[in-house]
């Protein structure tokens, strides 16, 4: 008893992503390791140890706790303190206190390496099972239900589990201590084809057979079906596209092992971590020129291919039985949101796919692939749902003590955010509103959410806009709730939430900063749309100090699907009733039969010809000139992603075209100079993609110049937010331009620059226009 | 015309023009409040103030719409009209031959739809203070015994019904103000619905609600009846007429015909095993001739209408806050 004799106690607080994530076996099993006594247990603020033992021992057993910490875990903070009292004997793991635990849900995770393992060893009693799982990885946000997270409350409620599998459950010494959607082929969810494969043939082998033959499968996946096809095979990909009436938007793409997308594409070391996460987003990435071939109906007009390894034990095992890599398109007709119930995938994939591989644990809520870039060695994310959501979000210094704020979120790609203490809570990418299937689940999701982390808004922030369906929505559930609505300008939220995004406090941001914002359009706060803006102020209030010159939407929403209306209406902005004069080359690009000039006179009658400072237009109306997809784009950004791609690879030689700084306060740029050294440039046989190039200089140098113009100066915040942001060229010459003059652009790092990170910006707002009671 | 303050010349205008095209006994009892025989049952009133450019128009004109307006509001109740009353608004400077243009296209919808003027007012103001002429109309009706039409009466699986193509006199009176030249003309719809109401409420008394889609077309409309229930409704895209040419002139113009104006065209609203009789009815007449099932009412999303598009997908059938400002781009 002499070693017990030097014992000291110590309580140890650990606060983070560290309930349901398998802490409190990985502190049970350190304590074990190094003989210390004590307990372990989940409170409303994490975890808390309190822990006996020699000083060095509890000093190396602290350092363990954080560097050995399991994968799905996120330690925020630990702090120990001296603790009185009697060592006990041995060391326990103590039941959660009921009432004030908040064990929350965390993200579906990718099969993690022992899983994996598991699944091909023919030793192993999960030898080829598709559903296994274990504390560190396998489904949560997609199977509950409700609190608290337990099997009950799951998709998994409906399998008992088998005594072996209970047996893991209960033993703090197992992987799969405390593991919810556990399971084994004895108790757990069983797969099958439809149509039934030849009696005796496994579902998998008959799957593989008929993706080799260049069949399209339908796959239930995490968070719900997708569509596959071998994405070598360019007839097979072809008819994917055909039968999905989807003509271009890029597939997003399964293989087997980072390896295998090396050989297609580029990879940096963050572009590896995000592969092989646990959240296995779709990681977009450039592809190489000497890559291994492929067919060009995946991706038309893209420089990038999307990428993501397979994060389910039922994609390993169909992934093994092929040799490439599969298309892994969500399951849906055009642009509906994927389906995730069985019954929707038969009558709503017929006719899309030839076979189902289903199973029938039930997904209960959808969660698209994320999607995830990489710049400048840091991840960007472009849409963020499976495995990400709902994690919370640490907020900056400031917004502590602030009213419990629910934000709506924005209309297309909407999500929506809880804020309470210091924290946010963004929900998974839930689509575009308009859609009924997107609302419903928009709905579901809300009063999910609002379930699992026991919520009730005191401020409910919607945009300013009074027609998304979000703000209809907003101030419905404000009156239900008796909270208090806030609207909030459209671009002053794409800046608060780079802002927050980005780690700016409130004291740092509250004003004196920029807010670069370009995006297809919003409401502004003087009534018109706005969409290219220079913003001055920050979390306080904003004023806008710099725009783009407004020109007619010609057309409203139809603007957005046909660029050539948006190259009419800047040409005429640009030179007038005589614009043609001096089109040139570019009249040939407008599409056939176009009438253009009952569009004219549209423009000059101001019939649904709104003006807006769109930066996203601008961009449509060039690629029309261009030639790139003039007549209608299939989907977002079509026509402008390609003049990216166009672009890129002539950036190095190439002047910026001219802009025009007018106006003065606030400074408007304005495109008449580049439209004419544009036009001036076709003239001359100059190519497509140097005349790109140019243009996105240009924008660049006229948006800084700018910036400089209405006052930013050395070490001044400029947030760089808006959906044209994910524009890998515009992001990296504002950032290099600006730092150029001595500013600090700050950019979004866990929440998309579109209006799938608009919430989070509303939320913050929100809380602080709210006047406190 | 000159502004005047009453007086001979007023007196001559009103003989000249408004007696001469609106002539009928009541209108002639030359009382500033004229008596009508209202027979049983409730009495329907209504008023629409009818300001419009251009005045004339494909299809029709201030006049013809004044009188077809009041009438559908009428009807839209389930009320035979019995007359209707007309106040001008007349800008100083306003050409007589226009006015009389007016007028006689008044008389003539009175006299097609069997409702006569029964009394009127005249006012002449400044130039510049009105824009051309404004025509107020109200409206008197009776409602017969058993008929009880209102959006309390709605149900989760009443079918849904639609007199005909929607969208025409939106695009009509937007391509003549605007001077936008389709290769077609597109002509109102503008047109009394009484008569077809009359028959259609004879054959089926229980039908829960008409309304007719004017401003804000038929998503306004059926937005408004949902949110009023706390209800649903699901429609067919493909079930709902709208004319090859307007859908184009929408197309152009970047507009949703659901969300476009009629003025011509109603909404019936009634128990799924009526609607092929009302249909029926509807078709006999000239104005129903195209009418067709589009949804049915549903429990819920409440207050929501969604419609299932001509690709087999679902959105959800918005309903603008008037400035019809897009919402995305
Ligand atoms: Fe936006
Ligand atoms: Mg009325
Ligand atoms: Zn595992
Ligand atoms: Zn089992």
């Amino acid at each position: 008893m002499t070693a017990a004799d030097a014992w000291v106690g110590r309580r140890i607080r650990v606060r983070g992503l560290v309930q349901g994530v398998g802490f409190r076996p990985h502190v049970w099993r350190l304590a074990q390791a190094l003989n210390l006594a004590g307990s372990v247990a989940n409170d409303g603020e994490g975890v808390v140890i309190h822990v006996w033992g020699d000083a060095a021992t509890l000093d190396g057993f602290q350092a363990r706790l954080w560097r050995e910490a399991p994968p799905l875990a996120r330690v925020d903070g630990m702090e120990a303190a001296p603790h009185d009292g009697p060592a006990p004997g041995g060391f326990t793991i103590t039941a959660s206190a009921a009432g004030r635990v908040r064990t929350g849900v965390v993200p579906d995770a990718a099969t993690c390496p022992a899983c994996q393992a598991e699944l091909f060893d023919p030793a192993d009693r999960r030898h080829g099972y598709a559903f296994g799982n274990c504390t560190h990885c396998g489904p949560r946000l997609s199977i509950v239900s409700a609190i608290p997270y337990d099997r009950a409350n799951t998709a998994m409620a409906a399998f008992p589990m088998c005594p072996a599998c209970a047996a893991e459950y209960a033993d703090p010494a197992d992987r799969r201590f405390h593991a919810q959607p556990t399971a084994c082929p004895a108790c757990g969810p069983r797969l099958w084809l439809e149509p039934a494969p030849d009696a005796g043939t496994d579902p998998l082998d008959a799957a593989a057979a008929l993706l080799r033959a260049g069949g399209i499968v339908a796959l239930k996946g995490i968070g719900g079906f997708h569509l596959a096809c071998d994405a070598a095979n360019a007839g097979a990909v072809m008819e994917l596209r055909r039968r999905k009436a989807r003509d271009a938007k890029p597939f997003a793409l399964m293989a087997r092992s980072v390896e295998e997308v090396g050989r297609y594409c580029r990879l940096d070391a963050a572009a590896r971590d995000l592969l092989t996460s646990p959240a296995a987003p779709i990681v977009l990435l450039p592809r190489r020129p000497d890559g291994a071939p492929l067919p060009d109906g995946l991706a038309p007009d893209q420089d990038h291919l999307g990428f993501m390894l397979p994060y389910t034990p039922l994609h390993h095992l169909l992934m093994a039985r092929l040799d490439g890599p599969l298309v892994m398109t969500s399951g849906n007709r055009s642009d509906e949101p994927q389906v995730t119930a069985n019954g929707d995938a038969r009558d709503r994939l017929a006719g899309l796919a030839d076979a189902w591989l289903m199973h029938d644990r039930a997904i209960l809520n959808r969660l698209d692939d994320s999607v995830v870039t990489t710049s400048a060695g840091a991840p960007v994310i472009l849409r963020r749902a499976r495995g990400y959501a709902p994690v919370p979000l640490p907020l900056p210094s400031g917004f502590e003590g602030l009213p419990p704020t629910l934000a709506m979120g924005g209309e297309l790609k909407a999500t929506f955010c809880l804020m309470r203490e210091g924290q946010a809570i963004l929900s998974q990418h839930i689509g575009d509103l308009e859609d009924a299937a997107a609302l419903d689940d928009y709905r579901a999701m809300l009063r999910l959410y609002r379930d699992l982390f026991d919520f009730t808004p005191a401020v409910v922030a919607v945009d300013a806009h009074p027609d998304y369906l979000s703000t209809t929505l907003g101030a419905a559930l404000a009156r239900e709730c008796g909270a208090r609505l806030v609207r909030v300008g459209h671009h002053h939220a794409h800046m608060a939430a780079c802002l927050a995004d980005a780690g700016i406090g409130l004291a740092e941001g509250g004003e004196g900063a920029f807010g670069l914002v370009l995006d297809g359009l919003g409401l502004g706060a003087d009534g018109t749309l706005w969409g290219g803006e220079i913003l001055q102020g920050g979390y306080r209030g904003v004023a806008r100090v710099g725009h783009i010159a407004p020109v007619a939407l010609a057309g409203g929403a139809a603007a957005m699907r046909e660029p050539w209306r948006n190259l009419v209406a800047q040409l005429r902005h640009a030179f007038g009733a005589a614009w043609r004069d001096h089109a040139g080359a570019v009249l040939a690009h407008l599409p056939p039969g176009a009438p253009v000039a009952l569009l004219e006179r549209m423009l000059e009658t101001g019939t649904n010809t709104p003006p807006c400072s769109s930066a996203g237009r601008l961009f449509d109306a060039v690629a029309a000139a261009l030639g790139v997809h003039p007549a209608r784009i299939g989907h977002e950004a079509q026509a402008a992603m390609a003049l990216e791609a166009l672009a890129r690879p002539h950036l190095g030689g190439v002047q910026p075209y001219p802009v025009a700084l007018g106006g003065g306060d606030p400074v408007v740029m304005g495109w008449a100079p580049m439209w004419r050294a544009l036009l001036a440039d076709l003239a001359t046989g100059e190519s497509p993609g140097r005349i790109a190039a140019r243009f996105h200089l240009g924008v660049a140098e006229a948006l800084v110049a700018a910036v400089a113009r209405v006052g930013a100066s050395q070490g001044t915040v400029v947030a760089l937010s808006g959906g044209v942001l994910q524009n890998a060229i515009i992001l990296g010459e504002l950032q290099s331009r600006l730092r150029g003059i001595g500013c600090r652009p700050v950019t979004h790092r866990q929440v998309p620059a579109n209006d799938g990170g608009l919430a989070l910006g509303q939320a913050v707002l929100g809380a602080l226009m709210a006047p406190t009671a | 015309m000159s502004h005047g303050g009453g007086g001979r010349a007023m007196a001559r205008l009103i003989r000249d023009i408004f007696l001469r095209h609106l002539a009928n006994p009541l209108l002639d009892q030359g009382h500033d409040a004229t008596r009508i025989d209202a027979g049983s049952g409730r009495i329907a009133v209504t008023t629409d103030a009818h300001v419009i450019s251009p005045l004339f128009f494909p299809g029709g004109d201030i006049g013809s719409l004044a009188v077809h307006g009041t009438l559908n509001d009428l009807a839209m109740a389930g009320a035979r009209p019995l007359a209707l009353t007309a106040a001008f608004i007349i800008e100083e400077g306003f050409p007589l031959a226009d006015l009389d243009r007016i007028a006689a296209s008044m008389g003539r919808a009175c006299r097609e739809a069997g409702v006569p003027v029964a009394t009127g007012d005249t006012k002449v103001v400044e130039r510049g203070k009105g824009d051309g002429v404004f025509i107020t109309t109200s409206g008197v009706g009776v409602v017969p015994e058993g008929v009880d039409i209102g959006p309390r009466r709605l149900r989760a699986g009443q079918a849904i019904l639609l007199s005909g193509p929607i969208g025409d006199h939106g695009i009509a009176i937007l391509s003549k103000r605007q001077g936008l030249e389709f290769g077609t003309e597109i002509r109102s719809d503008s047109a009394a619905l009484h008569r077809m109401v009359a028959d259609m409420v004879a054959a089926v008394p229980g039908i829960a609600v008409l309304r007719d889609p004017t401003r804000g077309g038929l998503s306004a409309t059926l937005n408004e009846l949902a949110g009023a229930a706390g209800l649903g409704m699901q429609l067919d895209e493909r079930a709902i007429p709208v004319r090859p040419e307007v859908a184009s002139a929408c197309e152009l113009l970047g507009l949703d015909p659901l969300n476009v104006a009629n003025e011509g065209k109603l909404v019936c609203i009634c128990e799924g095993e009526d609607a092929e009789t009302l249909l029926a009815v509807m078709r006999a007449h000239v104005e129903g001739r195209d009418a067709a099932r589009i949804g049915h009412v549903t429990v819920g999303p409440a207050g929501f209408v969604c419609m299932t598009t001509a690709i087999g997908g679902q959105r959800v059938v918005d309903w603008l806050s008037g400035e019809q400002l897009p919402r995305i781009c």
